[in-house]
């Protein structure tokens, strides 16, 4: 059995684990850093994906790209009101949103796509071995178009999706096996754009979804903007400046809003400082906590309603919840901590890293699947009502919100007139009345037998799978013949379109490889320049003047190399520096560091001398 | 969306006769695992949900007993633990898992649990009258005729409209004590049907009872139905 991997899919931020015999793991990076950003920026020399491309945000702000699960199985009409916000040009095609990168188009699957590659390497790189099968996790609250969405992301990174995972089930599981919790709890994750509340029963193993509501569009990208307007707004006031013009500048003030925030669950003010446009000089402000409390009070009360009616949906009041666990990132600042202590009456916890417990379920799941964890079972629930529109536009519901899945519904289709050959069906999800108040999903067109109006008798299977995915298919209950259903997704790629970006994803390899073998070439002349430079600060003295210029210089030709465009330049001058400095660091090694640091390279040495 | 094309929806319907293990062809008896070669067997697609969570068709049912049986079963048939299996046994997985939830919702729930051996026993219940309970009648109409006096008015603050408000609310309290009434008396012919149910000879006496305790829930389901649509739609309009 091939490894199967855990993927947390974020809107701020991504993460992959995987289980160490019975311990899930998440995949550090080179860095240390467990989290990768969810930010792809598209420069001259190629795809850059995490905290390279984060850079870009600012440098290259047309061409660099976050937040795009917000996109994720939506059609332009659905974030109509974020599109100012956004410095890239989005555009429709297919009832799919595109984003515009120069001549090119993207789909948020395949820049999605991007990001789950850049895992699967970093996970590839740690294990040693070829990672192709995955559980991926979603909010719980995605929509049917939005799951086939992020599987459609998965195949086109060369993934096989085993499993698609509710974020908020999948931290209960890390829970379940770490903390062995048992009872009620109510898990609340609050992360970069989305908003789930899920409530489970857990018991001798098995996590039964009683309920789960939540909102795919809160989180902490909103708070950030509500910081971010009030910046805006004094900009204008003060200076007269409209700073939404200026995209790298917007840029800047988003992570500064960002960065004041998460300082403000520590502190209880902070001070921000922006670069205004075309060095008009700088930005300043004070930002107190109850400052920060009182903007984004009303986004973080949205967050209760969903809660009392998962509760409600549950059968159960606050107080028949034993514990309640905090999931996402959001949940660090005080104020949502108070607001969800206040609506559950008490106290909620995150014994385990709330960046991080999403991605560690992940990975439980797939031991799971795998074979490897038997005694675990998670017993998930579809989010949203399944319906189809009937005549007059009213919505007849096949499958409640909150049933267990997998789960069916049958439906009989006759015709209303003699010969009629076809029928329409519109598939909605949603818990509105009316059709058009609620997500369509798809259509299909059933195939009737030629026959009196009443007479033919097609039977349509509707099943949620453990995915909380629609599969459809039909039978004709007179002749017992099946009946292929080719479903149209409102909101989705086609198949070939799928099969295009897999062939496509290939072609970008080789530019992207390029293109890390770069950026990897220079963040490793980067370190060794730091390094030698701090170990010339230290030791500089046991040098004769010979080496110390023999040093200098081959220092001078890789920062030259640095700049450049060419990896395999940089590379040499990396070796050119190894080479002059190897004396240099015995050098060091007798002297000072001599018992602990024994056949040490420099960098490590003076990475140990700084933790010293 | 699955998409047809790429995903494996065209699975094989499979209907085997339950007498025959689908793999080796040995005798299968309703057990879930073949004797023989201990492959998965599908449930039967006939077979009701008491049949289904080895339940006699009583209508008192321990909740804990049951959630018990709901797990156990979900570890012998959810697709989680069929992922390297073979297709046909994870179609088989998929359609015991979709067949199990469904009974263990239907039979949680009480009210549900009534309506579905209402059907079960004597046709369908689903045929929920368009018209209010008989001895309801008049009250209910004149309760229709304020609520929509009540959504005209309401935007207008006056006098008569918080009347009006009280009036409703007062309305809907009594509503949902006739509701709570008729559910009291659902339950205490739970424990007749029980108890009816349980005579292994049932004489003639016996099956009428039965007939007419069938016929007083399926009237007693249908009335609470319209009364918590009315009091649901009362609660959404004056809270």
């Amino acid at each position: 059995m091939t490894r199967i991997v855990g993927i947390d899919l974020g809107t701020t931020n991504s993460l992959i684990a995987y289980m160490d015999g019975k311990t899930p793991t998440v995949v550090p990076g080179r860095n240390g850093r467990t989290m990768v950003p969810s930010v792809v920026a598209m420069t001259d020399n190629g795809l850059i994906v995490g905290d390279a491309a984060k850079e870009h945000l600012v440098r290259n702000p047309e061409r660099t790209i976050y937040s795009v699960k917000r996109f994720m199985g939506k059609g332009l009409a659905d974030v109509q009101s974020e599109v100012p916000y956004f410095p890239y040009t989005l555009h429709e095609q297919g009832g799919v949103i595109r984003i515009r990168i120069g001549d090119k188009s993207y789909s948020p699957p395949q820049i999605s796509a991007m990001i789950l590659k850049e895992l699967k390497q970093r996970a590839e790189g740690h294990l040693g071995e070829s990672i192709t099968k995955a559980v991926i996790t979603v909010p719980a609250y995605f929509n049917d178009s939005q799951r086939q969405a992020t599987k459609d992301a998965g195949m086109i990174a060369g993934l096989e999706v085993l499993r698609i995972i509710n974020e908020p089930t999948a931290a209960s599981l890390a829970y379940g096996l770490q903390e062995r919790t048992q009872g009620t709890i109510a898990v609340y994750d609050l992360g970069g754009g989305t908003f789930d509340i899920s409530i489970l029963k857990l018991k001798n193993g098995i996590f039964e979804v009683l309920a789960t509501n939540g909102d795919t569009h809160l989180g902490g990208d909103d708070l950030d903007r509500v910081i971010g307007d009030v910046f805006a707004k004094d900009i204008r006031d003060q200076y007269g400046i409209d700073i939404n013009l200026h995209a790298d500048d917007m840029q800047s003030l988003r992570l500064e809003a960002e960065r004041a925030k998460i300082r403000l669950s520590d502190d209880l003010k902070t001070s921000v400082t922006l670069n205004l446009p075309d060095g008009k000089g700088q930005y300043r402000r004070e930002l107190t906590r109850d400052q920060l409390e009182g903007l984004t009070l009303p986004l973080i009360e949205r967050s209760l309603g969903p809660c009392r009616l998962a509760l409600k949906d549950a059968g159960l009041t606050p107080a028949d919840i034993d514990e309640v666990v905090l999931v996402g990132g959001s949940t660090r600042m005080p104020l949502v901590r108070q607001r969800v202590e206040a609506l559950f009456g008490k106290t909620p916890h995150w014994n385990l890293n709330p960046d991080e417990v999403v991605a560690l379920g992940a990975a439980v799941q797939a031991d799971i699947l795998s074979g490897g964890t038997t005694d675990m079972l998670l017993l998930d629930v579809t989010p949203l009502s399944l319906g189809i529109e009937t005549m007059g536009g009213v919505v007849s519901s096949l499958i409640r919100r909150n049933t267990t899945i997998p789960t069916s519904a049958k439906e009989m289709f006759t015709t209303y007139v003699d010969g009629q050959t076809s029928v329409d069906i519109h598939i909605l999800q949603g818990e509105r009345e009316l059709a058009k108040d609620n997500r369509s999903l798809a259509r299909f067109q059933l195939k009737m037998p030629p026959l009196p109006a009443g007479v033919p008798r097609i039977e349509v299977t509707f099943l949620i799978d453990a995915n909380g995915i629609l599969n459809v298919s039909a039978r004709d209950v007179r002749t017992g013949a099946t009946q292929s259903v080719a479903v149209k997704p409102s909101y989705g790629l086609s198949d070939d379109e799928v099969e295009r970006m897999i062939g496509e994803s290939f072609k970008f390899a080789a530019e992207d490889f390029k293109a890390r073998q770069l950026i990897e070439a220079r963040n490793e002349a980067e370190a060794i320049l730091q390094a030698t430079n701090k170990a010339l600060g230290q030791g500089g003295h046991l040098l004769t003047a010979d080496d110390l210029t023999a040093i200098k210089s081959s220092l001078a030709a890789l920062e030259g190399a640095r700049l450049t465009e060419d990896h395999k330049a940089i590379r040499t001058r990396i070796q050119d520096v190894e080479k002059v400095t190897h004396h240099f660091a015995e050098l060091l090694m007798d002297t000072s560091l001599k018992e602990a640091l024994q056949n040490k390279s420099l960098s490590e040495m003076t990475e140990h001398s700084e933790k010293a | 969306m699955d998409h047809p094309p790429r995903a494996a929806s065209s699975r094989t319907e499979l209907q085997m006769a339950r007498s025959m293990c689908w793999h080796c062809q040995s005798e299968v008896a309703g057990e879930y695992f073949c004797e023989r070669c201990v492959k998965v067997q599908p449930l039967s697609k006939e077979q009701d949900y008491f049949t289904c969570l080895g339940l006699p068709r009583l209508l008192t049912i321990d909740a804990t007993g049951l959630e018990n049986k709901f797990y156990e079963m979900s570890r012998s048939f959810h697709p989680d633990f069929y992922q390297t299996k073979t297709d046909t046994e994870r179609t088989i997985s998929l359609g015991n898992s979709a067949l199990l939830n469904a009974a263990y919702r239907t039979l949680k729930d009480p009210i549900q649990r009534a309506e579905y051996l209402v059907r079960l026993e004597a046709g369908s219940v689903k045929e929920i009258r368009n018209q209010p309970p008989a001895d309801l009648f008049e009250e209910i109409l004149s309760l229709q005729d304020d609520l929509e006096e009540f959504r005209a008015a309401s935007g207008q603050p006056s006098a008569d409209l918080t009347a009006l408000q009280a009036k409703l609310q007062s309305d809907c309290e009594t509503l949902e004590q006739r509701q709570r009434d008729m559910e009291s008396r659902l339950f205490e012919l739970f424990e007749t049907w029980d108890r009816l149910q349980r005579q292994t000879e049932p004489t003639e006496p016996v099956r009428a009872k039965k007939e007419s305790v069938l016929k007083e829930m399926r009237e007693l389901l249908s009335n609470r139905t319209y009364v918590r649509n009315i009091v649901n739609d009362l609660v959404a309009t004056v809270g």
